[in-house]
Parts: C-alpha cells; structure tokens; sequence
C-alpha cells in the first residue's frame, strides 16, 4: 500500500513525487514516456534558471531528482483505476496490481491529429508529430507544418535549419505563439506562411508522403507538393480511462480541479496539461507548480484521515 | 550491442536469433529515453532475440535501406527480412507485446 501513486512522468508528475517524497509519502509513479511531453522539445528557453536547455535533458533531470528521493518509477501505461472505499486500486498494461491511499493524476496530453485521408498510412513516412525526432531527415527537402502555437511556431525556426522549404500551415489570420518566435519565422526566408488555410488530405505514392491538398487554393492551386508534414495542432487530454471513477471533466475532457489541485473525487489530485488549471498556460514551469501543489494537498489529506 | 553499415549483414541478416533493431539519433530526445528500455530488453530477450542499436548519422546506409524516416523506429528482422516495424516512443510492455506475437 502506497501513501500516494502518481499517475504520469512528466514535469507535474515527476514534482508531485518530489514534493511526496519530502513530506514523506511512500510513492510510486508510473508513466510512459521518462520526462513526459517536454521530452519533444528541441530546445526550452523559458524555464527559469535553465535558460536553452534541451527538452530531454530538462526531462532526464527531473526524473533523476524524483529517482534521488527514494520514488519507485515504473515505465508503464495505467490501464485501470478502481476506487474501493478509501483505497484507490490501479493495474498497468502488464498485469500489475498496486494500491494507494490517495493518487494523483498527471497524464497530460497525447498529440492531436488531423484527422484526414492520409495521415494514419503514412505516419513515419513522411507525416510526424515531432520536429525534433524527424526534422534531420528532411535535409534540403521541402515540408508542410500545420499549426501556429508555440509549438508549431518554435517547430518551424527549429525546422529551418534543415529543411529546404517550409510552408506554415495554420487556420486562422495570424500566428498565435511568442511574438519571438513569429518574428524569426517572418524574417525568415525559407519560411513561408500560408494563414486561413487547412489540410484536407495528405498525398503519398504508396512509399512515402509527395503532397498535401488544401482547402484553399494556394498559388493557383490546392495541391502542394511537399515530402514531409509535421503536426503541431495541440494535444488531446488523455483522461478517458479516469471515466469510470466519475471524474468531472469539461466538456473537451480536461479534469476539473480546484485551486488546490482537488478533483471531485476524495483523495484524487491532478496537475499539469491535462487539467483545466493547465489550460491557463500549458507550460513545463505550471505543470511542476500545479505537482507540487497536489501532492501538498495528498499530504494533507493523509493527514487528516 | 551496437550495429554498423559494414557489420549489418553479418551481425543482423546472417544471424540465426531475430534481431531488434533500435534506429536512433544523438538528437532526439524520445530516442534518448528508448535507452534504458532497449536495455532492460536486451537482458531480458538475451537468448531468444538480439536486441541491438543503429546510429543513423553514422550510418545512413542502412536506415535509408529500409526507409527509416523517422526515429525512434525498431525494426524486427528475423532470417534477414523485416517482420516488424513500430515507429515512435514505445514502453517496454508494448514492444514485448507486438515483438513476441
């Protein structure tokens, strides 16, 4: 029995069990991916005190903390959560079984996608939802990447340094991420914005990705010849499995918390990108505050039992 | 274990046990948290499958052979062909689960 299991290894996760450990809660984390979503980051320039440190390594380092504390990680997908009157019992993808007195939820977000003709068949081969993963491979060629936050935004000055084209892809009138990045990306030569504007099919010829068309014509045409396409449209909470404990969530599936990271639910704390406090701002630096504020509040809670 | 262009056929094709391939790049950050995954496969996989690493920069011969355009990618090969290919950031229990069918 665990005083606290956290669900998610991701910055809110991984400081949620820092906060834990030092207030002496026995806990487990389990999550898939090391580090969690800020792994896919190329480069962080806004996390204070770290100032253009890679995502990995920023990932890499909170896990080594979380791990220095004396939590127990295990790299697995959740698969179940029950609770049983004051017990909280969960089950991973591989059969195991652990059980808590209280648990908190950081599962952030899976990447969101298009949803057109295309898109599933040639995933890898061409089409990506990370720049940093497979932007090298696109040396000289030309690319389509939809979207226009942050990420998209940042995904595309980090793209340039490869790519031989860029066409920036985005729906609405204007660029949405930090005045910074949409500077670089006007000033910059190889980057083209095509605004008001959305993929409908992604082109292949069986092999590998040649096209897009679009919804707009684009110089004459609504075809665009291109050889990769990169994703960056936001991500998608991953909160469905949390359903049978009769969560609150809003109508997009965010888990509603209060301003002590409490859910609805006696015991079940959550933090980061899957929230709706995330939604505020969903950045590294909120994910870890919004974690070390839940597992005060699991501390608390314990306590008073 | 790491793979090369030149010891590839040896190494991998002429190998008797199927091999697992893990293509990665110094620069990718998903590709760096598959280590420790990759290992703990390695040992556990050690007398039924080779488990292995294939450095893309230093050896673009192969991953452009078998189209890998995109990393992390694992290739499965057994009797020199391709049975299997999972792209992108796996945990270990869904790599089992797929490599072991």
């Amino acid at each position: 029995m665990y005083d606290t299991i956290i669900i998610g290894t991701g910055p809110a996760g991984l400081t949620a069990s820092i906060y834990a450990s030092r207030y002496k809660l026995a806990n487990l984390v389990i999550g898939k991916i090391p580090g969690g979503t800020i792994v896919y980051a190329h480069k962080v320039e806004n996390y204070p005190g770290l100032p253009g440190i890679a995502g990995a390594e920023l990932g890499q380092k909170m896990m080594g903390q979380a791990k220095g504390l004396g939590a127990e990680i295990l790299a697995e997908n959740v698969t179940e959560v029950r609770k049983d009157q004051e017990v909280f019992n969960i089950k991973t993808e591989s059969g195991k079984e652990f059980q808590a007195r209280s648990l908190i939820a950081a599962l952030g977000t899976e990447r969101r996608k298009l949803g057109v003709p295309g898109e599933k068949e040639y995933l890898g081969r061409g089409v990506s939802y990370c720049v940093t993963c497979d932007g090298p491979f696109f040396r000289n060629k030309t690319v389509v990447l939809v979207g226009g936050s942050n990420a998209a935004c940042s995904g595309a000055v980090h793209l340039s340094e490869y790519i031989g084209k860029l066409y920036l892809v985005y729906r609405k009138d204007e660029l949405r991420g930090d005045p910074i990045w949409i500077e670089e990306i006007k000033e910059n030569p190889k980057i083209e914005v095509i605004y008001k504007t959305n993929v409908t099919e992604i082109l292949g010829d069986g092999a590998k990705v040649t096209g897009v068309k679009l919804d707009v014509s684009h110089d004459g045409t609504t075809d665009l010849e291109t050889d990769g396409v990169f994703i960056e449209i936001g991500g998608v909470p991953a909160s469905s499995f949390l359903a049978p404990l009769g969560i609150e969530l809003d109508e997009n599936g965010y888990v509603k918390v209060d301003e002590e990271m409490r859910t609805n639910i006696a015991g079940l704390f959550a933090a980061g990108d899957f929230t709706t406090k995330g939604l505020i701002l969903q950045q590294t630096i909120t994910a870890c505050g919004q974690g070390a504020i839940a597992a005060s509040s699991a501390f608390k809670y314990l306590k008073s039992k | 274990m790491n793979f090369t262009d030149q010891d590839f056929e040896a190494k991998v094709l002429k190998s008797e046990l199927p091999v697992l391939v893990d293509f990665f790049a110094e620069w990718c950050g998903p590709c760096k948290m598959m280590a420790p995954v990759i290992e703990e496969l390695a040992e556990e996989l050690q007398d039924k499958i080779k488990v292995g690493k294939m450095n893309i920069d230093d050896n673009p011969a192969t991953a452009g052979k078998y189209g890998v355009m995109s990393i992390p990618t694992l290739i499965l090969f057994k009797k020199g062909e391709v049975v299997k290919t999972l792209i992108g950031f796996r945990s270990k229990e869904e790599i089992l689960k797929e490599i072991l069918n």
